[in-house]
């Protein structure tokens, strides 16, 4: 029984990281209909950015975790006006070679410096300790993780359903024609928006630093598994990336520790999962169907 | 208030508006009457700058709309409502109201969109979508009154209305017509279009063919429904 729930809060703890990535892609595919790929570079920019903060500048965890979902937000919102913006008006698929090439660039870039060996981090000396839920102990470190990521996909999920600017958001991102036409400057929100998204990814990046190996690939792997998770709850649902998020994270979890014979079932049953969601709700689980145009 | 002049509009290869001129003035509810297909939404999605392939002049109380984007034109009066009444499904009712800058001079107060449409009232807090046609319809014009609109661009906003609804909705346009609201209203249903416009523009073939007064209208009446093909 103790084990089964450590495997649980386990899967809960990598949910949590393919919660907040889904989230940052989920609101940037509503606003500005485009499936960046690149999301994947930001998050192993968040960690990377966060070790080198560190190591080159003495700067620690906690700063780090401001400052850099702030820059990497910055970075995104030039890399939307720079170039996504530009392509905004073709066929979707110009958005993903885009952001699919800046993937390989930011990769290579990381690379060329740094080199692909992992880095290790240290866990913040305040959560260096493990809690003790009575059945099992976890780290506290992982504990803070899951919080924090609780934390966050509750306040986006309250700044989406209770703000003026969440109105505005889930209005483009339904009807953008029609928000336009009722006087909503829907393009005005479009870089903040992918910004934002980012900043997401930074997050997720910087909390992933000193439990993951740093290392350049870090993303390249993880965002596929990210994509079935939006895929799975459906694309452009808020709710449905978040909740499909955990949900994998716990099926991943168990499956790598009660199938751990059969290691191909584990891992490919997010895809498994995706294609019988796919065949069920070709919208995901909580997508609506877009209207015809 | 809106003139419009030589205005072309076409998808593709496949043009849908030759040379279309027409006027509204303040106060004036005008219909556009064609078959399907004769280009009467495309003619409004033209004036909302929400159609790319267009040519030709409209200007709004003397300005240019040419250069502005569908929210400018929002923002300077334009209130649209679409044939598929636009609700959000994420939005509930009093959100789809509030949604919308004010723009005009004289912007209806939620209350008052409430005092007037009572139904949406009591269904403020449900989701927009969850509505029924004929309640869509009617947030669908609170939504451009509450805006402030001063000319109001309606597509259809009859179809599929129960009787009783159909008579609210022409109540609610003789009444913002009287406050000297414009209406461009697109409309198949001509009982409905003679009680509460004053001219009519007889779309075909891409070009406004004939100006009708409501007499002649009613006088024409049989011959009119059999080339709409109703």
């Amino acid at each position: 029984m103790s084990s089964f729930l450590q495997h649980t809060f386990d899967g809960l703890v990598s949910g949590a990281f393919l919660a907040l990535l889904a989230l940052g892609l989920a609101v940037i595919f509503g606003m500005l209909r485009v499936v960046n790929f690149a999301h994947g570079a930001f998050y192993m920019l968040g960690a990377v950015g966060t070790y080198l903060l560190l190591t080159e500048f003495g700067v620690p965890f906690w700063w780090a975790l401001l400052i850099v979902p702030v820059v990497l937000g910055a970075l995104g919102m030039g890399v939307e006006r720079a170039f996504v913006h530009r392509l905004a008006r073709l066929d979707p698929l110009y958005n993903f070679l885009l952001t699919f090439g800046l993937t390989l660039v930011l990769q290579d870039l990381v690379k060329l410096r740094y080199g692909t060996q992992s880095s290790p981090y240290a866990t913040p000396s305040a959560l260096d300790a493990t809690v003790d839920f009575g059945l099992f102990d976890f780290p506290a470190y992982r504990v803070f993780v899951l919080a924090f990521a609780v934390v966050a996909c509750v306040a986006v999920w309250w700044l989406l359903g209770h703000t003026r600017v969440g109105m505005v958001v889930r209005a483009a991102t339904e009807h953008p024609e029609l928000s336009r036409a009722l006087g909503i400057d829907v393009g005005r929100w479009v870089t903040p928006v992918f910004g934002f998204g980012i900043a997401l990814a930074g997050v997720a990046g910087v909390l992933a630093a000193p439990m993951r190996a740093v290392n350049p690939l870090m993303g390249a792997d993880l965002v596929i598994v990210v994509f079935a998770v939006v895929v799975i709850g459906g694309l452009g649902s808020i709710f449905g990336s978040v909740a499909a998020g955990f949900g994998i994270g716990l099926v991943q979890a168990w499956g790598e520790s009660y199938l751990d014979r059969w290691p191909i079932v584990a891992q490919t049953s997010v895809f498994v999962i995706m294609a019988v969601v796919l065949l069920w709700r070709p919208a995901g689980l909580f997508g609506r169907e877009e209207a015809p145009a | 208030m809106l003139r419009v002049e030589g205005l072309a509009a076409w998808y593709g290869e496949a043009t849908v508006l030759r040379d279309v001129a027409l006027t509204v003035a303040p106060g004036e509810v005008v219909t556009l009457v064609g078959r399907n297909g004769a280009g009467k939404s495309t003619l409004l999605r033209c004036l909302m700058g929400l159609h790319a392939g267009q040519r030709g002049t409209v200007t709004f109380d003397g300005r240019d709309l040419g250069p502005l984007p569908a929210h400018r034109r929002a923002r300077l009066g334009l209130g649209w409502v679409p044939d598929d009444r636009g609700a959000y499904a994420s939005l509930t009712v009093t959100e789809n109201l509030t949604l919308p800058p004010a723009v005009g001079p004289d912007p209806w107060s939620l209350e008052r969109v409430y005092e007037s449409f009572p139904v949406l009232h009591e269904r403020r807090d449900s989701a927009a979508t969850q509505l029924s046609g004929g309640e869509q319809q009617m947030l669908a014009l609170a939504r451009v009154l509450r805006m402030g609109a001063r000319l109001l661009l309606c597509d259809e906003p009859t179809e599929g209305l129960s009787p009783l609804l159909v008579a609210r909705v022409g109540d609610i346009i003789r009444q913002v017509r009287d406050q000297g609201t414009a209406v461009l209203l697109v409309e198949q249903n001509l009982r409905f279009a003679t009680g509460v416009a004053d001219r009519h523009h007889l779309l075909a073939e891409g070009r406004v063919v004939e100006t009708l007064r409501n007499e002649e209208v009613r006088e024409r009446e049989g011959e009119l429904l059999t080339y709409l093909g109703i």
